[in-house]
């Protein structure tokens, strides 16, 4: 309790983090030369550690659009739809989002973040369940506390675990809402969505499943709507989460939904109604990169041939990763402690990756998230598959027979 | 009767506090008045993820923002048997 102890806890936590080298809460990037390169101070460095995972970034098609947006909408909307109204640049950007997944209707957040708050906190009222995964992304776990509803957790990645939960409210009034990603953004698994989804259609008519696609819109499916068509279960997500964060590169949030009542949450979903819309910009930059997205599917697979040799380079060095091949790597070290001089060495050698420790990660995992881009060529991926092996080698995590990069 | 009861519910705690014990492992003691986070080493993930454990042992659900409220052994202990009795007389 209090502001003070609260803050010396943060401290006495982290300043044995620090005391390693960089402070992983306030690495500054001196500029921003590329989807895929940055100068620290002078330094050039590569980055992988973006979730930038199309490299649309500098995309030139994007940035024309969002300049233009600019120049000719302005650069803001200062309100909320509810109180400064709609723009029509808001409305086609949720008509082409509802036909990209070929669904009733769209919804507009002002960050993927939002979008779960206010789509979560909307659905379930007292008297409904969330049962959520329990590697949920922390804007899922705000969303459920902030509901009326009551939040059971299911165990990770685990149908059967979630049907056994799901009986327990056998008999029971209310909706039961099953929530769970596409892909989990610590280890880049995936979600077992036909098995999920089988279990939701045997629970009878008042379950529902949210999707949160933030990780693979974009990435995973035929034309990149994510892992709900990939896995072919499309009809039974009954509401899909995504953000223009990642693949969209840019910033904002949606629910897509083929649901009748969906869009009475424009009228009652506080995170729609009390913060200001997406800026034309932002609005105009999502526009053009779901364009481009369609235009361009071999952006897609040049993202999954860098995962796939990313993944099978550094699984061949040795290092622990997810259990499957995905555009997050994620290598496993032993301790917090690793994880971060792991990280600062990968910095020293020009190679910028995400640190991810406990209590942001399942089981207390210590990891390095590396994230993977279409944007990438192939001299960076070698380079950085080199430099994981020399640092790993010198970290003593290796066996040095296995670090044929 | 009632001697029945009681002695279901003295056998909830037991059963509460031993499954903790067993997955805090031996090196910490603790009791019924024992701080489920500072006195177990477990973080607040961990502490749900035992909650996931009590929902199987005892057939019931548990909601989040109940887990919220809980300090101590007794609380988490307190939270179970109100569930298993709510469960047994619907
Ligand atoms: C699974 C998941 N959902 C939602 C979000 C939030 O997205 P945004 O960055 O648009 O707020 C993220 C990203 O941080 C995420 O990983």
């Amino acid at each position: 309790m209090g502001i003070k102890n609260r803050a010396a806890a943060m401290q006495s936590a982290y300043s044995a983090l620090k005391a390693l080298g960089r402070d992983p809460t306030s690495l500054q990037f001196d500029r921003i030369v590329s989807p895929t390169e940055a100068l620290l101070g002078n330094k050039p460095i590569m980055l992988f550690g973006t979730n930038n995972y199309l490299g649309l970034t500098f995309d030139e098609a994007c940035v024309e659009a969002t300049v233009a947006a600019a120049r000719e909408h302005g650069v803001g909307t200062t309100g909320s739809r509810i109180a400064n109204g709609t723009y029509e640049l808001h409305r086609a950007l949720e008509q082409e989002i509802a036909q990209f997944y070929d669904k009733r209707a769209t919804i507009l957040y002002s960050t993927g973040f939002l979008a779960n708050l206010g789509v979560i906190s909307g659905l379930a009222d007292k008297g409904d369940h969330l049962l959520i995964d329990a590697d949920s992304h922390a804007s899922i776990y705000d969303a459920c506390k902030m509901s009326d509803g009551e939040t059971i957790r299911f165990r990770h990645n685990n149908p059967d675990d979630l049907a056994k939960r799901l009986a327990r409210f056998e008999g029971t009034p209310g909706d039961k809402i099953i929530v769970v990603e596409g892909i989990y953004s610590m280890l880049g698994d995936s979600a077992p969505l036909a098995e999920i989804a089988a279990v939701k259609r045997e629970a009878g008519p008042n379950v529902y499943l949210l999707v949160d696609e933030a990780h693979s819109l974009g990435v995973m499916g035929e034309t990149g709507r994510g892992k709900c068509q990939e896995a072919g279960v499309e009809d039974d997500c009954d509401y899909i989460v995504g953000t223009f964060s990642k693949s969209v590169g840019t910033t904002g949030g949606f629910c897509v939904s083929n649901v009748e009542e969906f869009e009475a949450l424009r009228a009652y979903s506080r995170p729609y109604m009390f913060t200001a819309s997406m800026t034309p910009p932002t609005v105009a930059t999502a526009r053009a990169a779901f364009q481009r997205m369609a235009e361009a599917p071999e952006l897609r697979e040049r993202l999954w041939q860098n995962c796939h040799r990313l993944y099978a380079g550094m699984a061949k060095m040795g290092y622990r990763l997810g259990p499957e091949v995905s555009p997050v790597v994620a290598p496993q070290l032993p301790d917090p402690q690793t994880a971060v001089t792991l990280w600062n060495m990968l910095i020293d050698a020009g190679l910028y990756t995400n640190i991810a420790i406990p209590p942001a990660t399942p089981n207390a995992l210590s990891l390095l998230r590396v994230s993977v881009s279409a944007g990438h060529d192939d001299g960076q991926v070698s380079a950085a598959l080199e430099i994981f092996a020399e640092a790993g080698k010198e970290l003593g995590l290796l066996k040095p027979g296995n670090i044929a990069a | 009767m009632i001697d029945v009861r009681m002695a279901e519910l003295d056998d909830i705690d037991t059963r509460v506090l031993d499954l903790l014990k067993s997955k805090i492992g031996r090196e910490r003691e603790i009791a019924m008045d024992s701080n489920v986070v500072e006195d177990t080493g477990l973080d607040s993930v961990s502490v749900m993820d035992f909650v996931m454990e009590l929902e199987d042992e005892f057939d019931i659900s548990v909601p989040l923002d109940e887990i919220a409220e809980v300090r101590t052994v007794s609380d988490l202990a307190g939270v179970v048997r109100r569930l298993t009795a709510a469960g047994a007389s619907v």
